[in-house]
């Protein structure tokens, strides 16, 4: 599986013909500059993520009611999402042939979307829904399916540099 | 006194041949070391931001230690095996990385500023304890911490680029001495 099966091979010749990817992948120090600030906004989502699933769980933080805690963790998810989505567009942008025909960045992206989507619907919803108002075994389910779509997208985005 | 013969050795065993050729365990260890950022690091900045006043202000600091602390000693302990395996697979190119040297300096200073906040400030918690926004020492060391992990972050990642390696020379001065590296002293450059 990978995205070529989306047919976007106009759109990734014309990514990687323009001036923005070739100045990234021809300078030594900007891929790694980039990267490196890809990972600390991981370490940051990580963080935010981590809050509200580990509370969903039953563990983490007690003292303050989870909506409290959700709305709290909120702008940081946000602030680092939106860090991560431009810092990887360049990243993809700098070689966009090779991540066009990855399996690992089809994983990641599909994680990615789904992830997304789920954190600001089923996810948000449950756990701005007040207190007793959703049964602990859905609050559980919630969060093993947000860790496992974000560790989709983490594991996926690393084995993007161990193949090909 | 230099750890370079020591390295040398290691670099011979047969467990740090094996890691280093293997297909997937060296990916592996490395994912694991990578995405346990996450959890150690993640809970870490989290608790930062909170001894900032940034974030989660009207959490208790205690129990912000209380109840993330494990999960975060549990993370630093996955981090400290798979970082040292991965010394273990590449043990003299690392020794003498830049990098490598620059990212254990940042991690002792971050282990420095840990122990004096819990030797200071942190021992006087129970009068701060539900502050939004903490004293002035206690975010000192909120926004070292934040800075000083954010550089072994940096330093961690740059150890895979060969730009300052020892058997890429010339390199500037500065650069071999930090490394380490054995250059030969006539013609050398």
């Amino acid at each position: 599986m990978n995205l070529s099966m989306l047919n976007l091979l106009p759109f990734i010749e014309w990514t990687a013909s323009s001036s923005l990817s070739h100045a990234i992948s021809t300078s030594t120090w900007a891929f790694a500059v980039i990267e490196s600030i890809h990972l600390l906004a991981l370490s940051v989502i990580g963080g935010s993520v981590l809050m509200v699933d580990l509370r969903l769980l039953g563990f983490g933080i007690k003292t303050q009611t989870l909506e409290k805690l959700a709305r709290d963790v909120q702008p940081w998810f946000l602030c680092s999402w939106t860090v991560m989505i431009v810092t990887g567009s360049l990243l993809f942008v700098s070689e966009p042939q090779k991540l066009y025909y990855s399996t690992p960045f089809a994983v990641k992206m599909t994680c990615l979307l789904l992830g997304t989507i789920f954190a600001l619907t089923v996810r948000r919803k449950v756990s701005l829904a007040g207190e007793g108002q959703v049964s602990p075994i859905v609050m559980k389910l919630v969060a093993l399916v947000s860790l496992t779509l974000w560790f989709g997208v983490g594991a996926g985005g690393r084995w993007i540099g161990f193949s090909g | 006194m230099s750890l370079l013969p020591f390295c040398q050795w290691l670099a011979e065993t047969p467990g740090s041949i094996a890691l280093h050729e293997s297909l997937f365990m060296y990916p592996l260890v490395e994912s694991a070391h990578v995405l346990t950022l996450c959890l150690f690091l993640g809970m870490a900045i989290m608790f930062d931001l909170r001894l900032l006043g940034f974030a989660l202000t009207r959490v208790p600091i205690t129990e912000m230690k209380g109840r993330l602390g494990p999960w975060m000693i549990a993370g630093f302990v996955v981090m400290v095996i798979t970082g040292a395996l991965l010394f273990y697979a590449i043990p003299v190119r690392s020794y003498q990385s830049v990098w490598f040297r620059g990212k254990v300096i940042a991690l002792i200073l971050a282990g420095l500023n840990a122990f004096v906040f819990h030797a200071t400030i942190d021992r006087r918690v129970a009068q701060w304890d539900l502050d939004p926004v903490p004293p002035p020492a206690a975010r000192r060391a909120g926004a070292a911490s934040l800075i000083l992990w954010a550089v072994v972050v940096v330093a961690g990642r740059m150890i895979a680029y060969n730009w300052f390696d020892c058997d890429k020379q010339p390199q500037p001065h500065a650069v071999n001495v930090f490394a380490g590296c054995v250059v030969p002293p006539a013609g050398g450059r």
